[in-house]
């Protein structure tokens, strides 16, 4: 992998032929869309004009960070995982530690626990370098298993079943600008746009990643193993990456939980949250990005609209609703303009 | 310690009943069913339930059980497993989930979330004093139950027709097709009866494991474990690793009880990062 | 030595079954190579052995000169040995384009770039507009491949091969369910190629593998049978009887 474009010459796309039909769809495939421009400007005008419901849609806007999490590395590397709360509990305890232990600026802990999941990301991807997808749910799974005793059995670091009490975070600090002293008070204002501003970011940071030929490669290593080495695209280090961007991105998540609330707790790395994001993500749709938010909020309203009417019981009707969901057609379901005629040619 | 260790070739032997119809439904449909606790719990809930309410004997229960959750399993493997053979295995665990959550609940629904106790047959309850050692009667019962189960699978497979034929689609079903074998009978008995050792398994479970509508959730990970890390081309596999895990379990607990279920993770992870495919299996990626 | 790709006493055995029975083989450069052989004669094990996907028993594999025997198979690819299959691989959530668009930019070692949408490189855009022409795919570029006919599956399938501008392009039975009048544009366009691409070729057609092949090597049961010129083996008594009964067209 060394040959650069600087040291060819490579005539810009425009110059080759802005009337060639490939470079056109190949430029056409990484246009944004209206609706993504109409979603991004959505996101500023929720905290606009819904400022009473901020702190709901701070809880949905983490859950669909998390999903976004997934999304990378099962609808777009095709990695079955159950156990992406590992990175997503991970993120939370040391943000809340970092909080509580170090210093309570909001920043800093982010980048401290996105850096931290990041690496356990790393250390953990060579695990789902071999072995079929049973072998990869299991080691997914027991990894966030693992998590979950240490964390329940160091009590005296994490508060055990108790959970991580007092954190009290400091206002949101943005050095070097004028956004200063911004704290997060009871009604989630601050909390709301904190994460709206994150998961802008990763979104655009992360659609640039799958538009690339790295992300394309790993669509390709999804789609047809036999055939990406085939034509020369390695496996092992694209999944190694991918999963520690994916590790980073959940752990940013769960700091984002942290942070917000003031509190982590075992449950962030349970099972019921693994199996949630990936509920979350296949009710919005796999592989284009905005699964999450799409699915966040279907998740979020369909729980509230079910779980007012019959309380214990919403997980029969979550379950009958994914049996049915699945013995449909994943694709067939929340995604409007499928509807529409062409399939995904977005890629 | 020979207690502990009696205790734990018990509890291996039951997981094993309970996840040998999982590795074999993984090897031959090539299906992840994590929904396959709910047929254990299905078991167990029809044997308290009979014994309970209709003073069935428990020795009865046990056959009623396993026919029962096979019937159960044959039903749904024709209607809604079988067009899920096909699907990613996205789909199949998103599918399977969906079924224990709704097994779950239902269940929690009618019979309401107490943990259900068995009584046992007086012949059954006590220990058996054998040298220093005390061996609980019913563990003794449930390991030569098992012992029977594993060496009648054992035979079942290697001496007959049936048996050779399902080893046959296990290895190629499209092969096996071919030579006319029929597949799709061959899928529906054998996830009948995995089903119905499970539910067996359930039924003799109940006592020694807890029986409460949360058991498909709470032993998923220990049947998923005994599959990955036995393999799915043995049942000799499954077996091993199902006996591993009993004794790790047990053993685990009453030494290092501060880390419990940790040790058992870490081992998992640890074989399947050194044997992806199993400590018995063949390494063919699916 | 002027063999490009050459192999030697290669073996693989599969428990007791041999399926490349000490085979050595050698691949001109420029060949135009037709490996023949009744079914289950071992030619596509040869051609996974070739690239990587399974492990030799015994015996070594040489590209240029240099032991690529233990070489992983995507780092072959990197050092031009290219294959198609028999069975189209494609991906199906792709189109022909973006599929082209990765396997030029995998060629140009561009493919571990995130930052820049696939593409961006003007030069990747001319090359997939010339296969596109090439392989009479261009009316069919957005489409994803699922949705595919399979003549154009077919011809995708050896445009990806040609995207990684191969030096040695093994092409496993190209024709294969490909429908008597799709042919020849499939032939004509392995016939275009140039003269120093080294090709080998698994066929079954003994017209194709007249008209394409200047040499031939025939496999039956995991060893070579017979090796030679085309006209010489096509003559060769032993060849016809080994072909006695096979119903080829």
């Amino acid at each position: 992998m060394s040959a650069t474009p600087d040291a060819v010459a490579a005539p810009p796309a425009q110059r080759n032929g802005a009337t060639s039909p490939a470079a056109r769809s190949l430029a056409g495939y990484a246009r944004w869309r209206w609706w993504e421009l109409a979603l991004f400007a959505a996101l500023p005008l929720s905290w606009l004009l819904l400022p009473a419901q901020s702190l709901l849609l701070n809880e949905i806007a983490i859950v669909a960070l998390f999903a976004v999490s997934l999304d990378l590395i099962l609808g777009y590397a095709g990695i079955v995982s159950l156990g992406q709360a590992a990175f997503f509990g991970f993120g939370a305890y040391t943000a809340a530690l970092f909080a509580k232990d170090v210093l309570p600026d909001p920043l800093t802990g982010l980048a401290v626990a996105v850096a931290a999941s990041a690496l356990l990301g790393l250390a953990t991807s060579v695990l789902i370098l071999r072995g079929s997808d049973l072998t990869r749910l299991m080691v997914t799974l027991g990894v966030a298993s693992i998590l979950y005793e240490l964390a329940n059995k160091l009590d005296w670091l994490t508060g055990g079943a108790d959970g991580l009490q007092g954190v009290v975070m400091g206002p949101l600090t943005i050095p070097g600008t004028a956004l200063a002293g911004f704290a997060f008070d009871l009604s989630g204002r601050t909390a709301y746009a904190y994460s709206l501003v994150v998961l802008a970011i990763v979104l655009v940071l992360a659609r640039r990643l799958v538009h690339s030929p790295f992300g394309v490669s790993l669509q390709a290593l999804r789609d047809n193993r036999l055939r990406a080495a085939s034509i020369g695209v390695s496996t092992s280090l694209r999944l190694v990456a991918v999963y520690t961007i994916a590790a980073a991105i959940a752990g940013a998540a769960g700091a984002l939980l942290a942070q917000t609330t003031g509190f982590a707790s075992l449950d962030v790395f349970d099972f019921h949250r693994s199996a949630e994001v990936l509920l979350v993500l296949v009710i919005g749709g796999t592989g284009y990005l905005y699964g999450g938010i799409f699915g966040a909020i279907v998740f979020k309203l369909l729980h509230d609209l079910i779980a007012a009417w019959t309380p214990q019981y919403w997980n029969f009707w979550l379950g009958l609703f994914l049996v049915v969901l699945v013995l449909v057609g994943r694709d067939r379901f929340v995604r409007p303009w499928t509807w529409f005629g062409r399939r995904s040619a977005t890629r | 310690m020979l207690t502990l260790l009696f205790d734990g070739v018990a509890y291996g032997m039951l997981l094993f009943v309970l996840a040998v119809g999982l590795a074999v439904t993984l090897g031959l449909m090539n299906f992840i069913n994590l929904a396959h606790g709910a047929f254990a719990m299905a078991g167990g809930y029809v044997t308290v339930l009979l014994m309970n309410r209709a003073g069935v004997p428990f020795l009865v229960c046990l056959p009623i059980a396993f026919a029962a959750t096979a019937l159960l399993g044959a039903v749904l493997e024709r209607t809604l497993y079988r067009p899920m053979y096909a699907r990613p295995h996205l789909d199949q665990v998103l599918f399977s989930i969906g079924l224990v959550f709704m097994a779950v609940t239902g269940v929690d629904y009618v019979v309401g979330s107490m943990q259900q106790n068995i009584h046992l047959p007086g012949w059954l309850q006590g220990r058996l004093p054998i040298e220093a050692v005390g061996i609980g009667k019913y563990r003794l019962f449930i390991i030569v139950t098992c012992a029977i189960l594993t060496i009648a699978l054992q035979w079942i497979l290697s001496r007959t027709r049936f048996g050779s034929r399902l080893r046959a689609a296990v290895d190629d079903p499209r092969v096996a097709g071919g030579l006319g074998l029929d597949v799709n009978r061959i899928f529906l008995a054998t996830f009948a009866v995995g089903s119905g050792l499970a539910g067996l398994g359930g039924a003799l479970g109940a006592e020694v494991l807890g029986l409460d509508p949360t058991f498909p959730l709470k032993f998923m990970i220990y049947f998923l474990i005994v599959v990955s890390v036995g393999g799915t081309t043995t049942i000799t596999g499954p077996l091993l690793a199902a006996l591993l895990l009993g004794i790790a379990d047990v053993a685990g607990k009453y030494y290092v009880p501060k880390l419990g279920a940790f040790i058992v993770y870490t081992v998992m992870i640890a074989i399947l990062l050194w044997r992806p495919q199993g400590l018995f299996g063949r390494a063919a990626a699916r | 030595m002027s063999a490009v790709l050459e192999t030697r006493s290669l073996v693989k055995r599969f428990g007791g079954l041999a399926a490349t029975n000490d085979v050595s083989l050698a691949v001109e450069r420029g060949a135009r190579h037709a490996l023949i052989g009744p079914n289950g004669a071992g030619k596509t094990t040869l051609i996974n052995l070739l690239t990587g996907v399974l492990e030799p028993t015994a015996g070594t594999i040489r590209l240029d000169g240099d032991d690529i025997t233990t070489l992983a198979p995507h780092l072959r690819v990197r050092r031009g040995m290219v294959r198609t299959f028999q069975i189209t691989q494609l991906f199906q959530s792709l189109t022909p384009l973006s599929s082209l668009a990765l396997a030029v930019s995998v060629h140009r070692g561009e493919s571990g770039v995130w930052w820049r949408r696939l593409g961006s490189d003007g030069a990747v855009a001319a090359e997939c507009e010339t296969l596109l022409e090439r392989f009479r795919l261009a009316d069919v570029l957005d489409q994803p491949v699922h949705a595919l006919a399979y003549g154009k599956r077919r011809l995708l399938e050896i445009a990806m091969a040609l995207a990684c501008a191969p030096r040695v392009l093994l092409l496993d039975e190209p024709f294969a369910g490909v429908p008597e009048g799709e042919r020849q544009e499939i032939f004509e366009t392995i016939s275009a190629l140039p003269d120093d691409v080294s090709i080998l070729l698994i066929e079954h057609d003994m017209d194709l593998v007249f008209n394409f092949a200047r040499t031939v090597t025939v496999l039956v049961n995991g060893a070579v049978f017979a090796e030679g010129d085309v006209e010489t083996v096509s003559r060769d008594p032993r060849v016809k009887a080994v072909y006695l009964g096979e119903d080829h067209g």
